[in-house]
């Protein structure tokens, strides 16, 4: 049987506010456990919430920026279970009416072509604490740090059809969440948790599956992985005549497997009610202008100013937009004098890999984007070989001065003197008369293939200064002299 | 001067003493208290004494008063419902759960009221997390009602009652979710108010129904109770559902003139359910009223009988959530020897919690659970925003509601026990106030039998100057409000 995939993505996305969201916390990720829990936090009684304006702002930044609905009036309720980790018993939240209301998200896909992806809804939530099972022998230790911190849930209707198509959703979120300076994104941290819910149906079929929910996957690649093998094991199923039972499962990365959590959890009745301690969330247009008014230029804005103001291709565009500071390098080095095509080639090429390999984020690159352009502009007026180019960004890289400076210091200025190059080719023919011979003698597709051994020699010799589309030229010419 | 004059005085006839240095807010202090270890013992309507404490602050009032540095209650001692947290003074809500429990913060109620110069004696005994009309939930035992120790004190502000009408403290403070001021302010023949909701923080007050919850004062005399609503009142950041409506001297906007005051009676309340003594009372208390040059005016209340079943869906919706934190694992009681975290959970909930305070968590769930959400907690909200209606349209054309404050006088121990119905009908007057969010104050109306009646004022959102007027004039022109119960014939 073929089976065509069908999910729906819920992410869970951390607020990078300063405090909590209904107490005066810290959010910072890494203190020792319950140190950054009050009264509020820890549920004390006669403790009462404060909603923090920063969280619904941040929501309603959100919304703007996939063009969806805001609530008019939202409104927060608590959701009823019982867990050590989740101090008052119940998780205030939003079920009945969300500060973010539908939405039509665009995602870019490999290929430079979009994809919409369409958003039921996203609400503001608290998150609950962490339970410790590995800290005490025979007990559980609960950390209350993270209760409390605000957390935004997206949830998008079932419009994914492959694991691919859920990855590209999910970095576009991060990248769109990251503009808006609304979280920092970071998944190792916590800060961005995805459940996927994932049901298979045959390929044709309008009508839906029996789906799981896999829960808080936390990285791209897990999530990709995740679904490939929940896929394989539905398949498996329905393909032996099984039926999938709905439930939630957890991906087990070492194993790449999901597992069945326990059936109980399932079952919970929530008992949403609407929570009587917090007012109604009331936004007016006059509210959604002012935050209207302080949104920066979005992912999708950008890739379209990039193709159409620098002469990008999609493919480029698609690459350099996504990380805020690795566009703003971009246009750094363009408004710096860089040649836009192989700014983004340097940046997207030998740069980044220099950043990966060294583990440093661009905001702390040892080039500036002024010494980029300069590199650039050096190769563009011919001073620079791409292969010396590449010795002078080395240059660049390890603090050596600009590139002027280190094409002086270390001589690396390419030749081009038609004199000197005449001489050099003449040398290297007349050291190598087997090689003349049997060039001579060869037709000519094999010719164009003896001729690289005669630039090797030449640029060997010339220390890689030689311009190598004049030694080009003037080997054939010198060669066919020798005929 | 005696100790039974200080005993019975008013908190505005001690404030002028006080401010005459006729007597120290030590001496003062030192009385209530040994009133306290006199009769705690037959009444328990003290839960836990600062007497120490009591006594440092009584020093630094008269220190303050000396210096001519008097705020509004500098001096005055006070009692406060064992629902308000108080720093590092154990706070029990009247239960197992909290037998221990010390808070590390104080509600805001207490801290304005410190602020005001008041002196804390201790904490009174209540409703187990104020669940209850009769004080008879409490894990600390029943108070008994100072008029007559075999009658119950009311609830669930009980020992707050209690212990202003046996003299303890001229000042206490009490929370009513459906009548737990006003109900035992009319068993025990004091002046309960309960203000506004939102009037008064409840930041730091140990829920019981978030939306119906109202902390105020209880004291001898309406003019007391403007006193101390005005240090208690006013909008709190900590507090999301506090008001922010400026809040007037009720002190100084207290006047004896009722010309004009339009009073609606409601045929719903005086119906042929209504106890005839009561009644007799009630009339008679709003006849001062209207030869004052009030006028009484028939209106109707239509959908009042359906708040009791709404209060009973609402209240114990909310506090099933409320107390859900409650569950042995980071402060209260814990269960001996949990063998895992199910059977912490069950015991912590089914040792800590008592029979009232377990009957309304499991409605509350019930009323919320999926497939009776909406047919329970949905359309008690509906019936909720109805009843709101029939008091707005009511103050069209009335100033201030009257009606009994419960159904009779103090009842026997175990009357009603054993019928849960039976009890909730004892705020079949007051509930519905709680749900429109409106200020009611108890004020008494005379005895019958021997034991005390109340007469309830209602009036409109945010004003409760009105009421008090109303009840100011009652007291300036009758001394019902002055009848106090006959402890000495008590053995202490």
């Amino acid at each position: 049987m073929s089976w065509e995939t069908v999910m729906g993505l819920e992410v869970h996305l951390q607020l990078a506010t300063q405090s909590k969201i209904f107490s005066g916390s810290a959010t910072a990720f890494g203190a020792a456990p319950n140190e950054q829990a009050d009264a509020v936090d820890l549920g004390m009684p006669g403790m009462l919430p404060v909603l923090n304006e920063e969280a619904v702002r941040y929501a309603v930044k959100f919304g703007l920026g996939i063009g969806a609905r805001i609530g008019e009036r939202s409104v927060f309720d608590r959701k009823n279970y019982f867990y050590p980790d989740l101090p008052k018993g119940y998780q205030v939240s939003q079920f009945f009416a969300p500060i973010v209301c539908e939405g039509v998200f665009e995602v870019p896909l490999e290929d430079g072509s979009l994809f919409p992806i369409r958003i039921t809804r996203a609400h503001l939530e608290e998150d609950a604490g962490k339970s410790v099972h590995d800290a005490f022998s025979r007990e559980t230790g609960i950390d209350l740090n993270r209760a409390g911190t605000p957390l935004l849930e997206i949830v998008t209707e079932p419009d994914f059809r492959s694991a691919e198509q859920a990855v590209a959703y999910l970095k576009a979120l991060h990248s769109l969440v990251t503009y808006l300076g609304i979280s920092d994104g970071n998944m190792a941290e916590g800060s961005m948790r995805c459940d996927i819910n994932i049901s298979l149906r045959e390929k044709g079929s309008d009508a839906l599956g029996t789906r799981t929910e896999i829960k808080n996957v936390n990285s791209f690649r897990f999530v990709e992985r995740a679904i490939h093998s929940e896929y394989e094991r539905q398949a498996d199923i329905l393909d032996g005549g099984g039926s999938i039972i709905q439930e939630t499962r957890l991906y087990d990365a070492e194993q790449n497997v999901t597992r069945s959590m326990r059936s109980k959890e399932v079952a919970n009745d929530y008992r949403y009610f609407p929570e009587p301690d917090l007012l109604p969330i009331v936004i007016d247009a006059e509210y959604i202008e002012a935050v209207r008014a302080t949104l920066p230029e979005l992912p999708g804005a950008k890739r379209a100013r990039f193709t159409a103001d620098y002469g990008l291709n999609d493919y480029d565009a698609a690459l350099l937009v996504p990380h805020h500071a690795l566009a703003d390098y971009f246009e750094a080095v363009v408004a710096a004098g860089g040649a836009a095509k192989p700014a983004a080639n340097w940046i997207l090429g030998d740069f980044t890999a220099a950043l990966n390999r060294n583990e440093i984020d661009i905001t702390a690159s040892p080039i500036s984007a002024a010494q980029l352009a300069g590199l650039i502009a050096r190769i563009e007026d011919g001073t620079l070989s791409s292969k010396l180019a590449k010795q002078v960004f080395d240059g660049l890289w390890a603090g050596e001065g600009d590139a002027d400076q280190i094409i002086e210091a270390r001589g690396l200025k390419q030749v081009s003197d038609t004199g000197a190059l005449e001489s050099m080719v003449e040398a290297v023919i007349a050291d190598n008369p087997d090689q003349v011979s049997q060039y001579l003698a060869a037709d000519e597709a094999k010719q164009k293939k003896l001729s690289g051994f005669f630039v090797g020699q030449i640029m060997k010799a010339s220390k890689g200064q030689a311009n190598p589309q004049m030694v080009n030229e003037l080997l054939l010419k010198k060669l066919k002299d020798q005929s | 001067m005696t100790d039974n004059a200080l005993l019975s005085g008013s908190v505005s006839s001690l404030r002028q003493q006080l401010r005459d240095r006729a007597v120290s807010s030590e001496e003062l202090t030192r009385a209530c208290l040994e009133r306290i270890e006199a009769y705690n013992g037959a009444l328990n309507a003290v839960i836990t004494l600062c007497s120490e404490q009591a006594l440092d602050s009584a020093r630094e009032a008269d220190k303050a008063i000396a210096k001519g540095d008097i705020a509004s209650l500098t001096g005055i001692p006070l009692l406060h419902k064992d629902i308000f947290c108080t720093n590092g003074v154990r706070t029990t809500c009247g239960s197992r759960m909290l037998e221990q429990f010390v808070p590390a913060y104080d509600a805001t109620v207490v801290t304005k009221m410190r602020a005001e110069g008041a002196v804390m004696l201790g904490k009174c005994n209540m409703d187990e997390f104020a669940m209850g009309s009769s004080n008879e939930t409490s894990f600390f035992g029943a108070v008994r009602n100072p008029w007559d120790l075999n009658c119950v004190p009311g609830g669930s502000s009980g020992g707050s009652a209690a212990a202003l009408a046996a003299g303890m403290a001229p000042l206490v403070t009490g929370t009513d979710t459906g009548g737990s001021i006003r109900q035992p302010a009319s068993l025990c023949g004091v002046t309960g108010l309960k203000p506004t909701y939102g009037r008064v923080s409840r930041l730091g007050i140990i829920a019981f129904a978030s939306s119906l919850d109202q902390a105020g004062p209880m004291a001898r005399t309406a003019e007391d109770c403007a006193i101390a609503l005005t240090a208690m009142s006013g909008i709190d950041a900590g507090d999301s559902t506090s008001a922010d409506i400026p809040v007037p001297d009720f002190h100084a906007g207290l006047h004896h003139d009722v010309q004009g005051l339009r009073i609606g009676l409601p045929r719903e309340y005086f119906n042929e359910d209504l106890d005839p003594d009561v009644r007799e009372r009630v009339i008679a208390a709003l006849s001062v009223l209207e030869q004052a040059g009030a006028t009484l005016v028939d209106i109707e209340l239509p959908h009042s009988h359906y708040a009791i079943a709404t209060y009973y869906v609402i209240a114990p919706a909310e506090a099933s959530a409320n107390l859900a934190r409650y569950d042995g694992v980071r402060f209260g009681y814990r269960c001996e020897e949990p063998i895992d975290l199910e059977d912490l959970y069950l015991r912590s909930r089914s040792e800590g919690f008592g029979e009232e305070v377990q009957r309304r968590i499991l409605v509350g769930t019930y009323a919320l659970s999926a497939g009776f959400y909406d047919a329970y907690f949905n359309k008690a909200q509906q019936v909720r925003r109805v009843i709101t209606e029939d008091f707005t349209r009511a103050f069209e054309s009335v100033d201030v509601i009257a009606g009994p404050s419960a159904p009779g006088v103090a009842f026997q121990f175990g009357a009603k026990q054993q019928d849960p119905v039976a009890m909730y009908m004892e705020d079949i007057y007051t509930l519905a106030v709680n749900l429109a969010g409106l200020p009611g104050l108890s004020t008494p109306a005379g005895l019958i039998n021997g034991m005390p009646v109340g007469l309830q004022l209602i009036g409109k959102p945010f004003d409760e100057q009105t009421i008090l007027n109303a009840a100011h004039r009652l007291q300036s022109d009758t001394d019902w409000h002055m009848a106090r119960p006959q402890l000495e014939t008590v053995t202490p």
